[in-house]
């Protein structure tokens, strides 16, 4: 078996934009399949950008990106739909639908994508929606819920069609510790049961620290990634001091 | 191998076998044709053994299997299932009995109701709006509280100067209009030139103010709501009253007042295009002279015309300006919101415009302007 096939996610010479300004240049890395990987790095240092170049909702100013061995980039229309299939988003506010209940907002791929009958996936809605601890939520609309139940509705549609593949944007921020390490175990509990991959662009150490398997961090300087590894490890400290002190800051109170 | 589920009489057991690559998007078979076909008395035991991938869809045959039994009242035994498996089933099947919160399904009653509160409570915010816009109008006129004229200005040249181009095309056009349609009746008496009159009458005192409010509805006020929507979904104004700076005097007091001084220029802007549309029409179709037309016009047309007029369109620029801000204000937190509050922001302003048209009617009719 080649390298590039048994990784979820081959990323090449990436090079990204944002409103025409380059921010990413030369980005090169893998994901490993059913592996819990993080791109990390400080505010507006191109971690949202690099995703939405990944997932085909921005088009990289050079460079490939391969799922399961197969190019995302040079595909055309009719096999990026085939690849579409085979991965989620969850977005940074959960990005539902908002004319649609939480139920038909999970409903939407189910209906696109498989053949099962309507009350099957109206039951397949209710129990991703209690997944992510929302049971009985099912006919309430975005708007009548708050910001973290959104977050996690719109993580609930991403695993809708058992993807192979999941991006998580920001999947934390706003929630609280609590329900932050609740959703990094559901995160653990998707992968550990269906060897889903899953890429997270966060930067909540905790979550880092507990349940990434490897992790890029990506620094403005460079305008790419300056180090790649298992966290524990490069918490550990040298050769990286701007990784360290990412991974080790917890607080600024002495004593 | 595609997904397969048999079934074996093990005793009083029903066995169900579970093979195959179990998959969302192939097909996968249902626990309701299983039991149709198996009819289980005694009980249910789930197998797993055959099973070389699955995903949520063999979780929900479990779930739907373990609920049919829990429902029938026979045992469902999923200990030779894996951990997982067993775990997922079970979670589905409790999310199958767990039915939507009581309090989002409502009767017709309530829901009656509910609406008949809801609109008692816009009424009232409403009139408390007019009131906080009239408070703040005061103070600002006895110079108690400051005021944004740049914003206002900004405003001014916003609705007025940049609105010149759709009144003028829109005013002609409603001078050629009725100007043809004057015309046909007018002709049969032989009174052609009273086509000045009409159009005289009919521009200054009723059409040159109702379409530039017509304008400025779908124009000026749309584009208030939106703006104030979009603020509020940044939770802009919330920042603002936070400061303790009230929303009325830094957002709706400029805009009202921006368009309740632009609206009367436009509108005497407007009479005089629908004058020139008719003398237009008068000339080339009637073969009326421009002097005679004008002669003619000012005969009929006085000052109290005009000024009926110009009282009219500073109500309908308030009525555009209280509308926007208003529907802005109102807007919900979202990207829906936004475009719901522009919306109804224009159907708001013309509702109230042709109300307000018809209390000027029997109003200018009793006093005898």
């Amino acid at each position: 078996m080649s390298a590039q096939a048994q990784n979820a996610i081959e990323v090449t010479s990436l090079a990204c934009a944002y409103d025409d300004r380059k921010v990413l240049e030369n980005v090169t890395f893998s994901v490993r399949d059913a592996e819990i990987f993080f791109i990390v790095g400080g505010t507006g240092v191109g971690k949202t950008t690099l995703l939405r170049n990944i997932v085909g909702l921005a088009t990289p100013v050079h460079g490939d990106v391969h799922f399961h061995g197969r190019s995302f980039t040079g595909a055309d229309p009719a096999q990026r739909r085939e690849m579409l299939k085979t991965f989620g988003l969850s977005f940074q506010g959960g990005a539902l639908w908002t004319s649609l209940t939480l139920s038909e907002n999970i409903a939407l791929p189910l209906e696109e994508y498989t053949p099962l009958p309507r009350d099957e996936i109206s039951h397949i809605a209710a129990f991703r929606l209690s997944q992510v601890g929302l049971a009985g939520f099912e006919n309430y609309y975005p708007s009548e819920i708050s910001g973290g139940m959104r977050k996690r509705a719109g993580l609930a549609r991403a695993l809708a069609l058992d993807p192979k593949i999941v991006f998580f944007d920001e999947p934390s921020a706003g929630l609280d510790p609590v329900t932050a390490r609740n959703l990094d175990r559901l995160i653990l509990d998707i992968r550990d049961t269906f060897r889903t991959t899953i890429v997270i662009v966060s930067h909540d150490v905790d979550s880092i620290l507990g349940i990434a398997d490897r992790l890029i961090m990506l620094d403005t300087a460079t305008r790419g990634i300056v180090a790649e590894g298992p966290p524990a490890e490069l918490a550990k400290g040298p050769p990286e001091a701007k990784v360290v002190e990412f991974l080790t800051r917890r607080t600024i109170r002495s004593g | 191998m595609s997904a397969r589920a048999s079934v074996r009489d093990d005793g009083p057991v029903t066995e169900v076998l579970l093979e195959g690559d179990w998959r969302l998007q192939g097909g996968t078979p249902r626990w309701a044709s299983m039991v149709a076909r198996a009819g289980p008395k005694g009980g249910v035991r789930l197998r797993a053994d055959g099973v070389t991938h699955w995903d949520t869809s063999l979780v929900v045959f479990l779930g739907e299997a373990k609920s049919w039994c829990d429902a029938a009242g026979v045992g469902c035994d999923l200990d030779p299932l894996p951990e997982k498996m067993r775990m997922l089933g079970g979670q589905f099947a409790q999310s199958l009995v767990s039915g939507t919160r009581p309090e989002h399904s409502r009767s017709l009653f309530v829901e009656v109701g509910l609406a008949t509160e809801d609109a008692l409570r816009q009424g009232r915010d409403l009139l408390g709006f007019i009131g906080e816009c009239w408070l703040g109008a005061k103070r600002l006129a006895v110079g108690q509280a400051g005021f944004r004229w740049n914003d206002c200005l900004s405003e001014m040249q916003k609705c007025g100067a940049m609105a010149l181009p759709i009144v003028s095309l829109i005013s002609f056009l409603v001078g050629v209009t009725l100007a043809y349609s004057g015309a046909i009746v007018l002709r049969r008496f032989g009174g052609d030139i009273w086509v000045a009159d009409l159009i005289g009458v009919a521009m200054t005192r009723e059409m040159g103010a109702m379409m530039v409010g017509v304008v400025l509805a779908g124009r000026t006020g749309a584009a208030f709501a939106a703006e104030i929507g979009s603020m509020k979904a940044n939770e802009e104004i919330d920042a603002l009253t936070v400061l303790g700076i009230s929303p009325v005097r830094f957002l709706v007091l400029p805009r009202v007042l921006a368009v309740g001084l632009m609206m009367p220029l436009l509108a005497l802007y407007a009479n005089c295009l629908g004058i020139i549309g008719g003398m237009a029409v008068a000339y080339s179709t009637l073969e009326i002279p421009f002097a005679a037309y004008w002669v003619e016009m000012l005969t009929i047309v006085d000052l109290p015309d005009v000024t009926v007029g110009l009282i009219k369109s500073v109500v309908y620029g308030l009525i555009v300006g209280l509308a926007g801000c208003r529907r802005g204000l109102q807007a919900e937190n979202n990207a829906a919101g936004v475009g719901k509050a522009a919306t109804s922001a224009v159907v708001t302003a013309i509702l109230f415009i042709i109300l307000a048209d018809a209390v000027f009617a029997v109003l200018f009719n009793a006093i005898g302007l």
